[in-house]
């Protein structure tokens, strides 16, 4: 449990996002997510919880991530729970792969993480307590076959994290990667079902996971409880990705 | 800068730099060396930095804080840009 806390979970408004934001809402936090084309209904959560506070933010603009910390912290506090799952897939392969395409994965599913946890670090720093969580994914590590610049963004958050999870660590701040397989959401939904199902055939427990499942990793990471987990990379993926 | 200034300056400083390194004030004087008399990591010198740059309302590059060694240097720096 982390009761009490203020987190700002970016990508908040769907999918995993909106999973991990109502899980920590249920589990007490005062949670901030972000929002572009829609903020999530309803921000109410189980009674007894403090509604989610939608912050209108595009992670890759420095001006709306700062916009959105600043609304945070006058409405809830410092923000003391990162979790970044804003991403997006841009799938062909490299061959036709343009140079925008390349550019706007990379600036959405890496540089801006690097921009949020940058900012949320000043202030964890000062309080000598926090928790970032990074929404990476299996094909990080195992590749695949058109998300080639998908791949390379989710690879570099480990890198990242590993190396801010070594910054940070002096200071009581913990930075933990979780790398989903296939999960239901839109992300997902786009492929439509006969891929959808190609996909799973391969994962051993045979399914999609949903994003609650996600969530409740998420949870245990920014909880008092994994304390002494920094620099993880945790696999929530049916097996999928054993080994790597 | 006349002298008064410079003193209440440096007493702003200080307190800045008590509260991120977590020394006596005492320990703060200009031959002070941040690695080895006040045991400061990196990290602190970053946070300190950052620290100033909002007590005195500056902001300080990257490139500056190259060779700066001591709370001497530091407060020149800070002084600096006042
Ligand atoms: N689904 C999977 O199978 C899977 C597997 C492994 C990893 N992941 C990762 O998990 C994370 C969440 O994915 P999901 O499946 O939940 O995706 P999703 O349902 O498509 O939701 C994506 C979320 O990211 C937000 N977002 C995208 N670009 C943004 C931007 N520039 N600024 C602010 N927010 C932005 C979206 O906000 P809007 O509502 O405003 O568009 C939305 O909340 C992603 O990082 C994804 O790579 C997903």
């Amino acid at each position: 449990m982390s009761e009490g806390r203020v987190a700002l979970v970016t990508g908040g408004s769907r999918g995993i996002g909106l999973a991990t934001a109502r899980r920590l809402q249920r589990d007490g936090c005062r949670v901030a997510v972000t929002w572009r084309s829609a903020p999530p209904a309803p921000l109410e959560g189980p009674a007894g919880s403090e509604p989610l506070l939608p912050v209108s933010c595009d992670v890759t603009s420095p001006e709306q991530v700062e916009a959105a910390f600043k609304e945070t912290e006058e409405r809830l506090g410092n923000v003391e729970i990162l979790v970044c799952s804003a991403g997006i897939t841009d799938d062909t392969l490299l061959l036709r792969m343009s140079e925008d395409s390349w550019s706007a994965v990379i600036e959405t599913n890496l540089t801006a993480t690097y921009r949020t946890c940058k900012r949320a670090s000043q202030k964890m720093l000062r309080a000598r307590y926090g928790r970032i969580v990074l929404i990476s994914s299996v094909v990080g590590l195992l590749g695949s076959a058109g998300q080639t610049n998908y791949a390379a963004s989710k690879a570099g958050l480990v890198g990242f994290g590993r190396s801010l999870a070594r910054e940070l660590a002096g200071r009581n701040i913990t930075v933990n990667v979780v790398a989903p397989g296939v999960v239901s959401t839109d992300m997902t939904a786009v492929l439509g079902a006969e891929r959808l199902s190609a996909l799973t055939s391969a994962v051993p427990l045979q399914r999609a996971a949903e994003p609650e499942e996600v969530a409740g990793a998420v949870a245990w990471l920014v909880s008092e409880e994994a304390g002494y987990v920094t620099g993880a990379v945790i696999p929530v993926d049916g097996g999928l990705g054993m080994g790597h | 800068m006349t002298r008064v200034d410079n003193e209440a300056a440096f007493e702003k400083f200080k307190e800045c730099a008590v509260e991120v390194l977590q020394v006596p004030a005492e320990k703060i004087t200009p031959a002070a060396s941040f690695a080895g008399d006040l045991e400061a990591d990196s990290l602190e010198v970053v946070e300190l930095v950052m620290a100033l740059e909002e007590a005195f309302d500056i902001t300080v590059e990257e490139s500056e804080l190259e060779g700066v060694e001591t709370i001497g240097q530091a407060f020149e720096l800070v002084t600096s840009k006042l």
